[in-house]
C-alpha cells in the first residue's frame, strides 16, 4: 500500500477544490447550528419545562445515524448539497444546544443576582454578563461540532456529495489506496487546523480564564 | 502496624527535625521537632499554608518528609508499610470523605474488613460505633449523602475508631459545619475522650476551637515554622511573641479567663423569696425559687413593694437567671456578672441547688489575680499547675 | 409525499420483507452481532486505558485529546483504506468501529475517574486502602455511572455506523440503504436507514433505563 505523489501532484487543483467544498459543507453548518441552537438554548434555560423536551428531542436526533440523516431528507431536498448541510446541521445542534444550555447553567447565580441588583435588563444581563460568562463552555461545543461535522462531510459522499470523501469513494471503486489516504490525512488536517483556530479565538475572546502570568 | 502504648503522657509520636519540600520548591514544614504525649490532644492552628495539614498527613504517611524522623509509639514509622500503619492510625477529614456509594455501616466497617475481621464481625462493631457518636441504628442503613453535615461528621469519626487506633488524626474536622453544630461536636468530642483517651492530632484554623479542645496548642507560620507549643493557659497568658499573641486575638485575656473555673471564687448568702411566698418589701433585688431551691428569676424592688399590699412573689414578672456551677469558668461568672440586674452571680451545686451569690466585684477581682498569676513569668514554673489543673476540671465537669 | 410514506409503512409491515436470508429480521441480527462484538472489543481495549489514566493521572493528555481524534477520523475512509490493504473480510469494518467507540470509551472512563471526589479518594487511602483497593473498592464503583454513559454512547455511534459494512459488501441493516441506492429505489433506502434510527433509539432508551434502575439509590451529595 504505497502513496503515489505523482497522483496527488497531478490532481493538486481537483483535492483543492473538494477540500474547498467541504470546509464549506461544515462550517455552513456549524454556522447554521450556531444560529439556530443560541435562542433555542436560551430558551431552554429560562423556561423548564422546555428544557428537558428540548434537550431530549435533540439526543434523540443524535442517535440516528448520519447516514440515516441524509437518506431521510432526499425526499425532500433531493442529492443535493443542502441535503448535506441540513444534514450536518442537525448534527451540530445537539451539541451546541447542550453545551450552551450548560453554559448558561454554569454561571454563577451571584453573578447574575448582582448584575440584577444594579439594575441591568434581562436582555442585557444576557448579552453582557451571562452569554460572554458561558462563552468557555459554547466554544467548546463549537470545537466538538465542527471537528464533528469536518469528519462527517465525508459520509455524503453515499449521497454524491461528501466533499474529501468523494476520494474514499473514487478510491475504493478504483482499488487505488492513494487517494484515499489523502482524503483521510486531508481530512484529519482540517480538522486539526480548525480546532486549532478555535481554541486561538476563544483565548483572545475569553481572556479571564487565562492563567495567572500567561 | 500494631502500635503499643509508650505509657499516659509520655510521647507517643514524636517529630525530629522533620523537613518537607514540594516539587515546586515550596517549603511546607520547616525543621520541626514536637512531641505529641499519649492520651492528649494536640492541636495545630496556624493560617492557611502554615504547614499544619502537611504536620498531619506526615504522621499517617499521606506525605513522606523530605528529611527527618518521625516516630509514632517510638517507630520510625517510614520503616512500616505506608497502608498498615495508616490502619492503625483514625484519619478524620473536613467534609468526612465518606464513601457515597457505601451505606454509613459499610463505611464505618472500612478497616475492620481491610484488616480481614470478616463481615459479620466487622459490621457489629460498626452498629456498636453508631450509638458511641450518638447515631441512631436506623442511620446505618442509609448513604451518607441522606445525613446532615453534622451527622456524617459523627460518621466519620465513627469510621476512623472502628478499629480502636490509639491515634487520632483529624483534619479540619468541625470546619463545615456552622457553629451550633460544631459546638455539639466539639462537646462529643471531648466526652468520647473521656471514655477514650486516645492521642489525637486536631488540625484547625479556628483559635477558639484550639483553647477548647487542646491539651496542648502548636501554633505555625506561614513558611511551615513551628512558633510556640503550649498548654492553652500558658499560651494565651505568655505568647512566644506578637505573630502568637496577634492569632490570640484582642480577647486573648477573656480567652485566658475561659480556663479558670469559679470553683475557689467565694460565696455568701442571698436573699431569697420562695416562689408563691410574700416577698419583703425590701430595698434590694431578691432571688425567687423553687419550692427545691432552685433559681427562677430575680425579683425588682419596685414590685417586691407593690407585691407586698396582696402579690405574690410567682405572680410577679421575673428577670432572668443564668445559675452557675463551680465547673463554669470565670468568663461566662463575668459574663453573667454583667448581664445581672442584681450584679449578682446566682451559684448552684450539681443538682441547680440555690448555694449563695457571688458579686461583680468579687468575679472582677478573682479574674484580675487570675490573669496576673497567669502571665507572671515563666520562670515559675508553678504556675503553670493551676491553669493546667483548671482545664482538667473543665474537662471532667 | 404521501405515497413514499405509505410505500415505506407496507415495506416495513410486510411479513414477507422481514423473512429469509434477505428479510429485516436477519439483517437486523447481523447489525447488532457486528455491534455488539465491537463494541465489546472496544472494551477490552479501551477500559483498563481509560483506568489507568484515570487512577495514575498520567497521560491525560492523550485521553482529552484522543475523543477529539476519535471524532475527527471519518469512518468511511478508514474502512475504505483497511479493506484495500486486506482485502475482502470483516476486518476493516470491525477496525473501523472499533476505532470509533475506543475514544468515547476512554474519555467518559478517564472522566469518571476524574469526577471522583479527592476528599474520598484520600480518606480511602488515609484508612490504609492499598492502591488497587482504592481502584477497584472506591475509584471503580463511583466512577461506574459515567463509564456506563460511555459505553452505551460507544455502543450507540457503532450501530449507527455498523451501516458501512453493507458497504463492502457484508450485511446488516446497511444492505437496504446501499442496495436502494444503487437500485434507485428509495424506500427500501428510507426502510433501513428508519431501522437503523429505530434500533439506537430504541437501544439508547434501555441502557439508558438500566442505567437508571442499577444507579438509582446513589446520588451524589451536592457540594
Amino acid at each position: 500500500m504505497t502513496v503515489e505523489w505523482a497522483w496527488i501532484s497531478d490532481h493538486a487543483s481537483d483535492l483543492a477544490t473538494l477540500t474547498v467544498s467541504h470546509l464549506q459543507a461544515a462550517l455552513t453548518a456549524v454556522a447554521l447550528g450556531l444560529l439556530i441552537s443560541l435562542p433555542l438554548a436560551v430558551v431552554a434555560h429560562r423556561i423548564r419545562p422546555l428544557r428537558g423536551l428540548l434537550l431530549g428531542l435533540s439526543n434523540v436526533l443524535f442517535t440516528i445515524p448520519s447516514i440515516a440523516i441524509f437518506v431521510l431528507l432526499l425526499p425532500v431536498t433531493g442529492l443535493t448539497r443542502t441535503t448535506t448541510v441540513v444534514g450536518l446541521t442537525v448534527y451540530t445542534l445537539v451539541v451546541l444546544l447542550r453545551n450552551t444550555v450548560e453554559g448558561l447553567d454554569a454561571v454563577p447565580v451571584k453573578v447574575r443576582e448582582a448584575a440584577r441588583a444594579m439594575g441591568t435588563r434581562p436582555l442585557r444581563t444576557l448579552l453582557t454578563v451571562e452569554l460572554p460568562l458561558a462563552l468557555p463552555v459554547i466554544m467548546a461545543g463549537v470545537r466538538i461540532a465542527t471537528v464533528m461535522s469536518i469528519s462527517l462531510v465525508s459520509v455524503a459522499t453515499y449521497i454524491g456529495d461528501g466533499g474529501l470523501g468523494q476520494l474514499f469513494t473514487d478510491g475504493f471503486q478504483r482499488n487505488f489506496p492513494t487517494p484515499v489516504i489523502t482524503g483521510v490525512v486531508l481530512t484529519l488536517l482540517l480538522a486539526l487546523v480548525a480546532d486549532a483556530l478555535l481554541v486561538a479565538v476563544q483565548y483572545v475572546l475569553t481572556p479571564w480564564t487565562r492563567k495567572r502570568g500567561a | 502496624m500494631t502500635i503499643y502504648s509508650p505509657g499516659k503522657g509520655w510521647p507517643m509520636i514524636k517529630f525530629d527535625a522533620v523537613h518537607k519540600r514540594f516539587p515546586n520548591g515550596t517549603t511546607a514544614v520547616d525543621n520541626l521537632s514536637l512531641e505529641m504525649p499519649e492520651g492528649g490532644i494536640t492541636v495545630l492552628v496556624g493560617s492557611s499554608g502554615c504547614g499544619k495539614t502537611t504536620t498531619l498527613r506526615m504522621i499517617n504517611r499521606m506525605v513522606d518528609p523530605t528529611s527527618g524522623t518521625i516516630r509514632v509509639a517510638g517507630r520510625d514509622i517510614l520503616e512500616a508499610d505506608a497502608a498498615e500503619l495508616r490502619r492503625g492510625i483514625g484519619y478524620v477529614i473536613q467534609q468526612s470523605g465518606l464513601f457515597p456509594h457505601r451505606t454509613v455501616l459499610d463505611n464505618i466497617a472500612t478497616v475492620p474488613l481491610l484488616l480481614g475481621w470478616g463481615r459479620k464481625k466487622a459490621r457489629a462493631r460498626a452498629s456498636e460505633l453508631l450509638e458511641t457518636v450518638g447515631l441512631t441504628a436506623g442511620a446505618g442503613r442509609r448513604y451518607p449523602h441522606q445525613l446532615s453535615g453534622g451527622q456524617q461528621q459523627r460518621v466519620g469519626v465513627a469510621r476512623a475508631l472502628a478499629a480502636d487506633p490509639p491515634v487520632l488524626l483529624m483534619d479540619e474536622p468541625f470546619g463545615a459545619v456552622d457553629p451550633v453544630v460544631r459546638t455539639q461536636l466539639q462537646d462529643e468530642l471531648l466526652r468520647l475522650q473521656r471514655e477514650l483517651s486516645k492521642t489525637i492530632v486536631f488540625v484547625t484554623h479556628d483559635i477558639d476551637e484550639a483553647v477548647r479542645l487542646g491539651d496542648r496548642i502548636a501554633v505555625f507560620r506561614t513558611g511551615g515554622h513551628l512558633v510556640q507549643c503550649a498548654p492553652p493557659a500558658e499560651l494565651l497568658a505568655r505568647p512566644a511573641d506578637g505573630f502568637v499573641a496577634d492569632f490570640l486575638g484582642a480577647e486573648r485575656g477573656l480567652k485566658l479567663l475561659s480556663l479558670t473555673t469559679l470553683a475557689d471564687v467565694p460565696q455568701r448568702r442571698a436573699t431569697t423569696v420562695r416562689a408563691g411566698e410574700k416577698p419583703a418589701p425590701q430595698a434590694g433585688w431578691q432571688l425567687v425559687t423553687s419550692a427545691e431551691g432552685r433559681p427562677l428569676g430575680w425579683l425588682d424592688p419596685a414590685t417586691a413593694a407593690m407585691s407586698g399590699t396582696g402579690g405574690t412573689a410567682g405572680e410577679a414578672a421575673l428577670v432572668p437567671v443564668r445559675p452557675l456551677s463551680d465547673g463554669d469558668s470565670l468568663l461566662s461568672a463575668l459574663n453573667e456578672s454583667v448581664a445581672s440586674p442584681s450584679g449578682l452571680v446566682a451559684r448552684v451545686d450539681a443538682e441547680g441547688v440555690l448555694t449563695g451569690v457571688t458579686s461583680r466585684e468579687e468575679i472582677h477581682d478573682r479574674a484580675g489575680t487570675a490573669h496576673a498569676t497567669a502571665t507572671r513569668p515563666a520562670s515559675r514554673a508553678a504556675d503553670e499547675a493551676p491553669a493546667s489543673h483548671a482545664a482538667l476540671q473543665r474537662r471532667t465537669a | 409525499m404521501y405515497e413514499l410514506f405509505s410505500d415505506l409503512g407496507s415495506w416495513l409491515t410486510s411479513g414477507e420483507q422481514w423473512a429469509g436470508p434477505d428479510g429485516i429480521a436477519h439483517r437486523l441480527a447481523e447489525h447488532l452481532q457486528y455491534s455488539l462484538i465491537a463494541t465489546l472489543v472496544a472494551a477490552v481495549i479501551a477500559l483498563p486505558v481509560g483506568l489507568l489514566i484515570g487512577h495514575t493521572g498520567r497521560g491525560a493528555f492523550l485521553a482529552i485529546n484522543l475523543s477529539s481524534f476519535g471524532r475527527a477520523l471519518p469512518t468511511v475512509g478508514l474502512v475504505v483504506l483497511v479493506f484495500l490493504a486486506s482485502g475482502l473480510s470483516m476486518t476493516p469494518v470491525y477496525v473501523a468501529l472499533v476505532a470509533l467507540a475506543v475514544p468515547a470509551i476512554v474519555t467518559n472512563t478517564y472522566a469518571g475517574m476524574t469526577a471522583v471526589d479527592a476528599d474520598v479518594k484520600d480518606a480511602a487511602r488515609g484508612q490504609g486502602m492499598r492502591a488497587h483497593q482504592v481502584l477497584f473498592q472506591v475509584e471503580l464503583p463511583l466512577a461506574l455511572p459515567l463509564i456506563m454513559t460511555g459505553l452505551r454512547l460507544a455502543l450507540i455511534q457503532v450501530v449507527a455506523t455498523a451501516t458501512i459494512a453493507a458497504y463492502v459488501s457484508f450485511g446488516g441493516l446497511g444492505r437496504y440503504v446501499f442496495d436502494g441506492l444503487a437500485q434507485r429505489d428509495l424506500v427500501q433506502v428510507l426502510g433501513g436507514a428508519v431501522l437503523v434510527a429505530v434500533i439506537a433509539v430504541v437501544l439508547d432508551l434501555v441502557l439508558a433505563g438500566l442505567q437508571r434502575a442499577l444507579f438509582r439509590h446513589r446520588h451524589h451529595a451536592a457540594h
